[in-house]
């Protein structure tokens, strides 16, 4: 009797261990990267992002070698051109909290020592205007944050700050400072990153399921 | 039966003929031959078979392999494909940076990447890996995390270190692979030949980087979703069983534009040039920024730098 109990037990002892040591493996990672133990366990494509995608990276640029091409700055239809709305006004060039309009800018930009007409001109509204009073307009907005931000000033025209898009050989598209950084608020804002990579132990997929059949 | 047992029993000194017949060998190749036509196989695939190494080839066997190539891939994915095969321009050496104070490991290059390159969606194969560190640790790639999800990125406290091929000058992987399947361009892109590799991942195992990637599987793209422009050692359907890594685009920039990862970067932290030409973006920023590698104790010396900007 005691011995045919062995042959129960002890293959039932070895199964139960395989087991164990499968599931070990299976869910060891949850071990190591407890807090995204849920990541990475279905297999994303580019597809199901497309807003990320579409742009065109060599929209406005021709193979011609050297040029580079500025894309507009981004002003918003319903307020450009501002001088619609400015030239009828009784202006007011005093230092206040806005009540009137562009309530919803908020300044989060050295907010302490500048308003408004830091930078905005206050005679010529569709301008812009440098310390020294040169007016710029807003295609070249990126003088103005110059004034201030001098290396980055510097790297951004040499290539190493900012994206560029185009070609490496040829002419190349760049983005203005504010294209990324709102001037009333210039830090980046934070992004949803885009999923996890499938761990190793989910990378079976269905293709190569299918030809194992 | 007994006379069976006699002819087994004879020593091998007695036979006459030492190596194999002439006429044998030749029923042999006749019946090889006969086979592979009667088993189904195609001229086509007796021709991919019999295919040289890639730089063995003249440009007019070249032409050829290629149009098989495309014709192939048409056939699959009835979709009408170009693959370019052209070579290195001269003075041309191609360098990446990555600033890592800009990278807020956001993963839109991992998917450009993917997107671009025609990496197979299912089984999942992504050339990009983006690590996440704490910041106390600085870059200490055994301790990186590559399965952060959170809501938003950054994550306070910590940074992120995108790694792909690193392109070196001295690729341990290359002087591994036994036939040869692999080695460095002129222009420092380091390629693989699809058709020349035998899938035994040598080079995986030599990457300190972990930048070489199986086909366990037959890759799957979706024909809609197909990149139609292809190089012979780029973004080209790639069978099973063979290695694949990044190219730096190679479709892209021998053609002078960027690579789509760079193109990709929301926060432009990629940046990519010619690191013989002394105005090129890479240079510069090997001016004025301290760029270092990655494990460079090893002396691999790659050509991906990563930098500070801050």
């Amino acid at each position: 009797m005691k011995k045919y109990s062995l042959y129960i037990l002890l293959p039932a002892f070895i199964v139960i261990s395989i087991l164990a040591m499968v599931n070990e493996i299976r869910k060891g990672h949850t071990l190591y990267h407890e807090e995204w133990a849920h990541a990475g366990v279905v297999a994303h494509s580019p597809e199901e992002y497309p807003a990320v995608f579409d742009f065109d990276p060599l929209a406005g640029l021709q193979t011609n070698a050297g040029e580079i091409h500025l894309p507009p700055p981004p002003l918003q239809k319903e307020t450009w051109p501002c001088s619609q709305c400015h030239d009828k006004d009784t202006s007011n060039p005093e230092r206040r909290v806005l009540s009137a309009a562009h309530e919803e800018i908020v300044l989060k930009h050295d907010e302490e020592h500048r308003w408004c007409l830091d930078c905005h001109d206050f005679a010529d509204r569709d301008k812009l205007h440098l310390a020294s009073g040169e007016k710029v307009s807003f295609e070249e907005s990126y003088r103005l944050c110059g004034q201030c931000h001098g290396p980055t000033y510097r790297d951004w025209r040499l290539g190493i700050h900012g994206r560029r898009t185009g070609y490496w050989n040829g002419s190349k598209s760049y983005l203005l400072c504010v294209h990324c950084h709102s001037p009333h608020e210039p830090k980046f804002k934070p992004l949803t990153p885009l999923p996890p990579p499938l761990r190793p132990e989910f990378l079976r997929g269905q293709d190569s399921a299918k030809e194992t059949q | 039966m007994s006379d069976l047992n006699n002819r087994n029993l004879k020593p091998a000194a007695a036979d006459s003929e030492p190596g194999m017949p002439r006429r044998d060998f030749l029923k042999a190749a006749a019946g090889t031959l006969a086979t592979l036509a009667l088993s189904g196989c195609t001229k086509e695939a007796i021709e991919a078979f019999l295919q040289k190494h890639f730089q063995e080839l003249s440009p007019e066997e070249l032409k050829t392999v290629v149009a098989r190539l495309e014709r192939e891939c048409q056939e699959k994915q009835g979709v009408k494909v170009s693959i370019s095969t052209k070579a290195a321009a001269p003075g041309v050496l191609f360098g990446a940076g990555l600033d890592l104070s800009r990278c807020i490991g956001c993963r839109r290059c991992v998917y450009g990447c993917v997107k671009e390159n025609n990496l197979s969606r299912n089984h999942q194969i992504q050339w990009i890996r983006v690590l996440e560190q704490e910041k106390a640790k600085g870059v200490n790639l055994e301790d990186a995390n590559p399965y952060y999800d959170p809501k938003e990125v950054p994550r306070e406290g910590y940074f992120y270190i995108p790694v792909s091929c690193q392109h070196c000058r001295r690729p341990p992987c290359v002087k591994v692979c036994p036939v040869k399947a692999t080695w460095s361009e002129p222009d420092g892109i380091v390629v693989v030949d699809y058709n020349w590799c035998i899938g035994c991942r040598c080079c995986m195992s030599a990457c300190p980087y972990g930048a070489r990637h199986f086909n366990w599987g037959t890759p799957s793209v979706p024909s809609k979703h197909l990149n139609p422009r292809m190089h012979y050692f780029g973004n080209r359907p790639r069978p099973r069983g063979v290695v694949e890594k990044c190219t730096f685009c190679i479709q892209r920039t021998r053609e002078g534009r960027y690579p789509a990862c760079v193109e990709a970067c929301p926060v432009g932290a990629r940046k990519f040039g010619n690191l013989l030409d002394r105005k090129s973006e890479i240079r510069q920023i090997m001016e004025r920024k301290r760029v270092f590698v990655l494990k460079a104790e090893l002396n691999t010396q790659p050509t991906f730098y990563y930098f500070y900007s801050l």
